[in-house]
Order: structure tokens, then sequence, then C-alpha cells
């Protein structure tokens, strides 16, 4: 192995040892070691955070106070009139705010969040890599995705504006500028996601090997935390899924571009091409959305519980199983397309399927806590918050995946509650679970514990009051992006519900700048972080807060135990590092030999 | 706020079937999610963490592992039987039951035309007419209905019928409903389809069949005028459908 | 270097996994340049100018109106006493309104600027005025009287086509920057709204209003080729020579046989409605706009 760190160091074009030599410019900005690569994609996708938030508040507004006067969009008159005429939203301009939330808050938040930044960031550092296996690649990851975003965010502001036929882009509303008045912003829509999804293939292909060839001495594969195998399974399901993707946006862009007919029936295309590549690349993605934090979660719950993860083979092969079960669920969304029902019934079924390795690791994270002695530290109450919620966003999912119960809630509130209760309950609250428990360890310094807790406390109140009342919206019958419900007469009752979900979801959004505060307090004022601070496990705990350039001084560590020795019988402390070579390590028998 | 958690009142024959569907997975979803919650909880109270007291060290338990993966697998499979053959009554076309009345539906942005086959009950022919946005139809029999798209993709959304069926350019796509209560229901677009998304609504009055009778027996004389293929024998045998 | 090997034969096999077609990147649709026709240019003053007055004849049953089913629209049936009409042939005592009249020949220059805009309403769910004509560079008033959504699909073949919507009760403004006779318009929400526009660059047109008089003032003395364009009975022309301070007398005859054999122009069959009724398809006959009013 030290032969490989050698090498390592080579590739990385400068040793550990000497990393004050690396100039300014490739040191923060076009650098290629994995932690500032993953500090550059957390910056990023928090922008796109709060910009995707925005698009909702706006769209919100719209909702509550449809085309009023007395109360018109706050700041919609610096909007240009393609936008915004005499204070009113225009529908096409709310249709494009539904399209960018979505995709901004799916590519451009969400899925970096998850992956990049913690892949990056986590992967060496869990594993006792020195860094990624190819750093270069890396680099280019990020400066791919970066100008995918600014190419997203400037589609807004071209002719015809951002495309508005929705994040899925169902065709032909999406490949014809008659039906939508949408091109320019529709290309700009493609490229930008072709790019990123280049981004996504190049960072997933680093993370697979990183994890496959870089573990250290005596890093079993059963002795990876949850975090590194949930971002493994999830760059596999990245590295397959995202080709499709990017096939079909070709196809797209072909159609709108050179007069192709991949999706247009005039031209002998169908339409439900688009939504079955769409949806074969979709719901691996939503699962790329999930695991990650899944694993997350799973190491904050043993670290808070003071306890070993319940079950942990149990939770591998789950996150295993989801991630091959997840290929052939894709139909569940296309129950009402059109597709022969006979093959809704094989989609009915795989998706009822899927929900036991979910309901494995939700009953596995209550045995986890069981007899636990339980810290509630800010990343911990996230973490169990994730719990909670996930919950619900599972159960309603059992709602969608009975197809004759989704006759009625298809395309409808209810599903938007469904996803968000899964996309912000679930994958948020474990990205702010994960960014409050690194943190220490990215930055070098704490966060400040009280503002943590009240933005949780905030965040979680708000949350339910804004996504819990949808279900009851979709149950009553009310469509998804719909520019005003008011016009419905079956909708008209339900607008107060409307009103408060408006009301709520602007506290919600307000209550996210106490995050924004105490990252950035923190981030210059916090108090100094130790090198383990929640008394962890895991190997990025054996290296200094924040880890040098080559991450340990260029001795690799060596690994004794798994990663969930907590409160073990034979020890006076009630945590037990890996690298620790102190004691006999009663480790679970190791299965395969890696590094 | 609107009644917690309910669907708008049922108006069809299979919709009672949904809903029970529906009330089930809410008793059952409902009991884990009480479970879980109230576990989640009872352990947070129980196992806070205190000084001088040691988390248990157990790396998990087999039985009750598989006994929660064997519950969960039987739940699931349980509401997948369930549900599979209501789904194929309701969509597969070869279970479709004999139709009362056939209607043409062809949506393009931003509206409903429906079209009836008129006296000689043959859609397709001259004295067919059509009905933008406000459309009736009979109470008490199968309504078969194939739907069109001229543009894009829109879908037929009947809440109170618990019907709703993607209406795909390209394709025409059979589809069935039957009214049990007369009354007005709205129709709604409930796939994105453009700026008049949000206002791509109709209503569907639902006859009794007197009313429908008249109404219908109506229309299509108007209609055979109109087409220039009125026949007084045509009417009398032909143009009361039902 | 052991490591490197291993890892990239790792990542040979992960590529080989995944097939990932190149993309060529097409140019993108170009804007086409909307050149200004001097908008902001003083009006001329034409020295002795004369004037084109006439009317337009009509001989023959014309068509009897069509129905408008506006039932869906409750507000907008309000607004009409008894059962609204389609406008496409609007006759009077003879008399054929909505005929768009322009000089097509002999304009020398520019010939002035616009003054004002044109304005269009809608209101009753039908627009108003049916057929409009307007200078290129001038604009266009798009007013919502009904405060229920319209949308406004504009279909050129020479300008730039535009879809813009009006949710409430508001006024939306649009420009052409490129002579065209005659635009479609439609909206989409209510498929029995239609209407033209007819774009020239010079002050010298008319629309035939209700008793199917027109006037064509301050034009310099000369001969010029007189055009009518109605969109069902099609184009005529005459020429007409205007003496100094003079009025020249114009009277264009159309019939309701001409309905059969009429080649009305308009833009590129952009509406893919028109495949199956609505406007647009090149050379059509607008008439047949109905794709489903009435009947009930």
């Amino acid at each position: 192995m030290s032969v490989d760190a050698q090498a390592q160091e080579a590739h990385a074009g400068a040793g550990a040892g000497h990393h004050e030599e690396i100039p300014w410019l490739r040191r923060y900005v076009f650098s290629s070691d994995h932690k500032v690569i993953g500090i550059q994609f957390l910056f990023m996708s928090l922008f796109f955070l709060v910009v995707g938030g925005l698009l909702a508040m706006a769209m919100r507004w719209q909702i509550a106070w449809p085309s009023s006067q007395e109360m018109p969009l706050p700041g919609g008159g610096m909007l240009p009139d393609v936008m915004v005429t005499d204070g009113i939203m225009l529908p096409e301009f709310y249709n494009a705010l539904v399209t960018m939330h979505g995709t901004i808050m799916v590519f451009f938040a969400i899925m970096p969040l998850l992956v990049a930044v913690w892949a990056n960031y986590l992967i060496p550092l869990q594993i006792g890599a020195e860094d990624m296996a190819f750093p270069r690649l890396n680099m280019a990851s990020f400066w791919l995705a970066a100008p995918a975003g600014i190419l997203m965010l400037a589609s807004f502001w071209v002719v015809g504006g951002a495309a508005n036929a929705g994040w899925t882009a169902y065709a032909p509303l999406s490949v014809s500028e008659v039906y939508s008045g949408v091109k320019l912003g529709q290309q700009l829509w493609c490229l930008s996601l072709i790019i990123l999804g280049f981004s996504s293939l190049m960072g997933a292909v680093n993370y697979i090997t990183t994890v496959i060839n870089m573990r250290a001495p005596g890093l079993t594969w059963f002795r990876l935390p949850l975090s590194v195998w949930g971002l493994t399974v999830t760059s596999v399901l990245v590295l397959l899924a995202v080709p499709v993707l990017a096939g079909g946006l070709i196809m797209m862009f072909f159609d709108i571009t050179i007069g192709t007919s991949f999706f247009q029936p005039e031209g002998g295309g169908q339409p439900l091409l688009w939504q079955h590549l769409f949806w074969f690349f979709g719901h691996p993605e939503v699962y790329i959305l999930i695991l990650p934090a899944m694993g997350f979660v799973s190491d904050v719950i043993a670290n808070g519980a003071r306890k070993p993860v319940f079950g942990y083979h149990a939770m591998v092969w789950a996150i295993v199983a989801i991630g091959f079960i997840g290929w052939v669920v894709w139909g569940h969304h296309m129950f009402m397309s059109g597709m022969t029902p006979v093959l809704g019934g094989f989609f009915m079924v795989s998706t009822l399927i899927i929900a036991v390795p979910s309901a494995i690791k939700t009953f596995n994270w209550l045995g986890t806590l069981w007899g636990g002695n339980i810290r509630f530290h800010t990343p911990m109450l996230w973490a169990l918050g994730f719990v909670s919620l996930f919950v619900i966003g599972g159960l309603s999912g059992i709602f969608l995946a009975a197809a004759p119960v989704d006759i009625p809630l298809h395309d409808t509130y209810f599903v938007v509650a469904h996803i968000h209760y899964v996309l912000v309950g679930g994958s948020l609250f474990g990205i702010f679970s994960a960014i409050t428990f690194w943190f220490p360890k990215m930055f070098g310094r704490m966060m400040n514990e009280g503002l943590g807790k009240l933005h949780f406390a905030l965040t979680f109140i708000f949350f339910n009051a804004t996504f819990f009342p949808m279900h009851m919206l979709g149950s009553g019958g009310m469509m998804r992006r719909l520019y005003d419900p008011t016009q419905y007469p079956h909708l008209q009752p339900q607008q107060d519900t409307n009103v408060f979900i408006t009301v709520c979801a602007l506290l919600l959004f307000a209550s996210q700048l106490i995050l924004v505060v105490n990252f950035f307090w923190s981030l210059f004022r916090g108090k100094r972080a130790p090198e383990n601070p929640w008394q962890a496990n895991s190997l990025e705990w054996s290296a200094p807060s924040p880890p040098p350039h080559g991450n340990w001084g260029g001795r690799l560590p060596a690994v004794h135990r798994g990663p969930y020795e907590y409160s073990h019988p034979e020890r006076e402390s009630d945590y037990w590092l890996q690298t620790d070579p102190t004691g006999a390590a009663p480790a679970p028998a190791p299965t395969t030999s890696g590094g | 706020m609107a009644e917690f958690w309910q669907l708008s009142p049922n108006a069809s024959t299979y919709g009672a079937d949904i809903d029970r569907m529906f009330y089930a997975i809410v008793i059952l979803t409902g009991v884990v999610f009480v479970v879980v919650e109230v576990l989640l909880l009872w352990f947070l109270i129980r196992y806070r963490g205190r000084e001088g007291r040691r988390a248990v060290h157990t790396h998990g338990n087999m039985r009750m592992e598989i006994l929660w993966t064997a519950a969960t697998a039987i739940i699931v499979v349980v509401i997948g039987v369930g549900s599979r053959g209501l789904w194929l009554e309701i969509k597969s076309p070869d279970r479709f039951p004999e139709p009362g009345i056939s209607l043409d539906v062809t949506a393009k942005q931003f509206e409903w035309n429906v079209t009836y086959p008129g006296a000689d009950g043959v859609l397709g022919s001259p004295d067919d007419f059509t009905a933008r946005n406000r459309f009736n139809v009979p109470v008490g029999t199968p309504v078969h209905v194939t739907l069109r798209a001229e543009d894009v993709i829109h879908s037929f959304f009947l809440p109170e019928l618990r019907f709703k069926q993607d209406v795909v350019p390209g394709m025409e796509i059979p589809a069935w409903f039957e009214v049990t209560t007369a009354g007005e229901y709205v129709v709604g677009c409930a796939e994105l389809c453009g700026l008049g998304h949000y206002r791509m609504m109709g209503t569907m009055t639902a006859l009794d069949a007197a009313d429908w009778e008249a109404w219908y027996t109506a229309e299509s004389v108007a209609a055979a005028q109109a087409a220039g293929t009125l026949n007084v024998a045509s009417v009398d045998n032909e143009g009361s459908v039902r | 270097m052991l490591n490197l090997t291993r890892n990239t034969r790792t990542l040979a096999v992960l590529f080989t996994c995944t097939a990932l077609a190149a993309c060529g990147g097409g140019d993108e649709a170009a804007d086409a340049g909307a050149d200004d026709t001097g908008a902001d240019a003083q009006p001329q003053v034409v020295a002795d100018a004369g004037s084109i007055t006439g009317s337009i004849d009509f001989t023959g049953t014309p068509p009897t109106p069509e129905p408008i089913d506006m039932s869906a629209e409750p507000d907008c049936a309000a607004k009409h006493d008894g059962t609204p009409t389609q406008r496409a042939v609007v006759v009077n005592n003879g008399k054929l309104a909505n005929v768009f009249v322009r000089i097509s020949q002999g304009v020398q220059g520019g010939g002035g600027a616009p003054s004002g805009s044109a304005a269009v309403d809608q209101d009753g769910c039908v627009y108003d005025p049916h057929v409009v004509g307007v200078q290129t560079g001038q604009e266009v008033e798009f007013q919502n009287s009904d405060g229920l959504l319209h949308n406004i699909k504009a279909s050129p073949a020479n300008n730039r086509p535009f879809n813009i919507s009006q949710p409430t009760t508001m006024t939306s403004r649009q420009t052409f920057n490129s002579p065209e006779v005659m635009i479609p318009v439609v909206c989409d929400v209510h498929g029995w709204m239609n209407m033209y526009i007819g774009v020239v660059d010079h002050p010298y047109f008319d629309t035939s209003g209700q008793d199917g008089s027109f006037t064509i003032a301050n034009v310099a003395p000369g001969t010029y080729t007189v055009e009518t364009w109605h969109e069902v009975y099609g184009v005529q022309s005459q020429q007409v020579t205007v003496e100094p301070n003079g009025t020249a007398e114009l009277t264009f005859a159309y019939d309701a046989g001409m309905a059969a054999t009429a080649v009305v122009p308009l833009g590129d069959p952009i509406d893919p409605h028109g495949v199956h009724a609505s406007p647009g398809a090149g050379v059509s006959h607008p008439a047949a706009h109905a794709t489903a009013a009435g009947s009930r």
C-alpha cells in the first residue's frame, strides 16, 4: 500500500508534505484535492438550493393569490413583461417556474448535495485514501457542473423564456415551440443536463474506482461505513442511468433542433418513448437521491445512539437490493400514460416489492435506537427527522404504487406531497444531518448547536405544515402544475388550505436563513473543532480537522474493526476508532478481502 | 381546511372499489405509521442519554429481522394481488363491459371535444355531433370513450368518477366508466399541456334515463338534419341508443 | 504506479459498461434580427394629397353565420344578445365588411410613420375588430376585457410568431417588423376565436366597415394598385389614379360563388391544428374554423 500511496502522491501532482507550495488558484479554484472539490460542490449546490427555493416561493405566491392585483408577487415588478405583466404572473412563466424548480432542485441541488459533495469529501476519508483515484477527472467533473448550472439559469433570459414543459419534459409539449412557446430555453435545458450528465459520470467512475481499489489496509467491504455503501451503490446507479437520460436528451435536442421525430407522432415518433427513457433514468434517480442519505443517517444514528448499527449486513443488502429492484419499477410513473395495463400490473408488483428493503432499513434504525444511550446533537435530530418523515414518504408511496388507487391520485398534489416527503423530509434532512455532522471535519470549526437545533425545529414544523396538507389537496382532486386552482369549482373550497400552505412555505424558506447565518458565522467564528468531536469511530475522525492535502500526512491508516463498535462491553470508553490498534477486535468476520 | 384526507364523493361503479382499497391502505399505512412513530418516540424518551448509562452492545437480531422482513413482504404481496384484479378490470380493454354508448373524446390545447355517434349509432359517420367542454352522458350505462389528442399529451380526469387516463397524440386509448348518480361532474386536465393547462376544464352532466333519452334524441335529429341524413325510420329504431 | 494501472483498468471496464453517444451541438435558433423600420420618423406631410374611398359590394346569398357554442364560458355568453356567431362573412345591405384594403404597389418611400397603436379587444370571447391593419413597427394593443384566460397566438410567416397569455383583465403589446398580409391570430382556450392582422410598411390601408366602405387618406398624387383581402372570398386588385387634392372612387365586387375558388393568401401553415380543421393551412377557407362549435 505504501507503493500505492506514493503513486497517488505523484499522480496528484504535489506531495502531501509540501502542500504549502500549491499556488492559490490551483489550491482553491482549479484544485484536484477531493476535499476542495467537495466543498466547491457544497457551495454550488447550496446556492442552487436557495435559487430553487425562491422559484418555489414565487409559485406558491401565485397559487395562494392567483393573478391578484391586491397581492402582487413581491419583486414581480423587476421582472420583464414576458414573465410578469402589470403585476400579473403569466401562466407560461408559472410553468417555467414549475419546470425550473424541479430541474434545479433535483439536478443542481439535491443530487450534487448528496452525491458530488459527500462522495468527494467522504469516500477518501472514510476508506483511508489520500485522494480520489482520478483527481483531475474529479476536477473536470466540477468544472463541467458549474457551467451547466449557469447555462440552466441563463435560459430564463433567452427569447421565449426557460423550459416550461415540466421537469419531466414530456414530449411533444417540450419539443414543439408551437405548443409551448419555448425553443431556445428547452435546447439549453437539454444541453445543460447533458453536460451535467458527463460531470456525474466522471464523478461516478471515480467514486467506484476509488472504493474498489483504494481502501486502507484491513478495511474490508463489510467494515465500510454505510455512507460509503450508499454512495457506492448510488454511483453504480448513476453510471448506468445517466447515459440513458443523456441519450434521451440528445434525441430531444435533435427533435427540437434539426427536426427529427423521435417523440413526435407526426413524423412517426412516439411520445411514450421519451417517458420510458426518462423514467428508466428517473426511477433509479429517485434512489440516487435517497440511498446516500440513508447511509449518512445510519452513521449518525449509530453515533447518536452510541450503538452499533442494528443488522449491518441487512442494511448493506437492503441498499444493494434497492439498487437492483430500482431498475424494474420505472413504469409506475406511467400507470396513466396509456401503456398497456398488463405492464402496469407488473410494475405495480415490482414497486410494492421495493417497499421491503425500505422497511428493513426503517426497522433497523429503530433497532439501533433501542437500548441506546441517545445523544441529541443537531445531526442526530436531523437523522431522527429523516426517519420519521421518510416513513410518511414511504407509506404515501404505497397509495401511488397500488395502481387502482393511483387513478384518482396520479398527477395530483398527493404526488407533490409524496415526492417532497421523500426528497425534502428524506434527502434534504439527510443532507442537513451530514452537513452538521461533518462540518467540523470540513472546516475545523464547530457549528452553533443552539442555532442548529432552532433551525431543525422550525424546519421540521414548517415542513410538515407545508407538505402534509398537500395529501388532502391531492385526494380532493387538485391537479399538479395548476397556475390558478380557483378556476375549478371543486377546488375553490380548498383555497384556504392553499393559502395556509403558502404561508408555511414562506416560513419554511425564511427558517433556512438560520442555517445560512449559522453556516457562515461558524465558518469564521465557530469554536475550534477537535479531531473527533462526536466521538465517532470511522476513519475520517482519525485525521486532523480539517485534514491536510493528502489527508494522512503520508501514513495511511490501518483498520482493525468495523465502524460501529460503540459501547463495546470490553472497553471503558463508549467508542472505538477503526484505527485504534489496542484490544482484541471482535469484529464481524470479513467475507471479502479487499484493499 | 377540507375534510381530513378524504376523496371527493364517488359517482362511478368501480369508484366504490377504488375507494374501498384507498381506505384499506389508509388504515394499513395508518397503523404502520402510528406504530413506527410511537416506537421512535418511545425509544427516544426511554433511551435518552444519561450520565453513567451504557448502550446495549448488539449487532442485530436475525429472528427479528426475518420477522419484519417477512411481515412487510406479506403485506405488500396482499396489496399487490388485491390491486391487480381491480386494475385490469378498470383498464384492460378485453375486460370492459358491453358499451351502452361509445364516445370519441378528442383533446387539443385547451379544450375537450366529445363526439357522439348520432342517430345511426356509429362514430365516424356524417350525423355525428360534437360538444365542446360541456357534455352529457347517461347514468347507469357503461360509457366507452376513445381518447385522442391533436397536439400534446393531456389527461382526461374526472375526480368524482375516479377516472383518469392520459391522452397521447398518435395513440387511440380506450377507456370506460359508468356513472351511478345523476349530476354535474368536473372534467379536468391532469397533465401539463401548456399555458392554458390550468383552465382546460369542462363539465360532464350525467342524465338519468328519461332526460338522456330526450336530450340525445333531440340532438341526434338536429345533427342528422344538419348532415342531411335525416331518415324517420332510423331515428325510431336506432336514435334511442339505449 | 501499480495502483494507477489498476485504476485505469477499472476505468476502462466502467466506460465499456457505459456506452455513451457523443453529442453534436447544433446551431441555436438564430434570433431573426428585428430590423427597425424607423418607427420614430415624423409623419410625412404630403402636398396636394388626395384620397381613395370606396366600398365592397357583395352579391348573392351570404352563408348563414355559424353559431358559436359558448355554454362552457357563461360569462362570455352573457355579453351577447342571443347566440353569438362567427364573423367570417358579415354582409349588410349588399356590402361586405371586414375586408382589408391596402395600396399594394406605387407607394414611394416609407410613407410616414405609424401614429398611435392599433387596438384589439377581447370582449365576450370574440375579437373586436375581427380584421385589423397595422404598420410595421406600430404597436398592437391586445386588451382582455373578459377577465378570464385568453391566449393570443399569432402564426406569421415573415414575423416572429408569438403566443402570449392574458390570465385576467390586462393589456399586452406586440409589434410586427415585416410587412405581411395576413397574419392569423387564434385563441387556443376558445377555439372559435380568430382574427387577422395585416402588416403593411406604409400607412395606406383600411378595413371595410359594417357598411362596406373604406377610406385611405393623405395619398400623394399618382397611380397605385389597390388590393383587397377577405378571409373567405379572397383577393382582388384594381388600378387607381389619385389627382392632386382629389378623391378617387373604387368599388370592389365580391359574390357568394367566389368562396369555392378563392385563393386566400396567408402565412405559412404554422398552426398544427390546421391539419384537422382550424385556420392557417396555407391556402385555406377559414370558414371551416368551427372545429366543434355549435351542433348542440
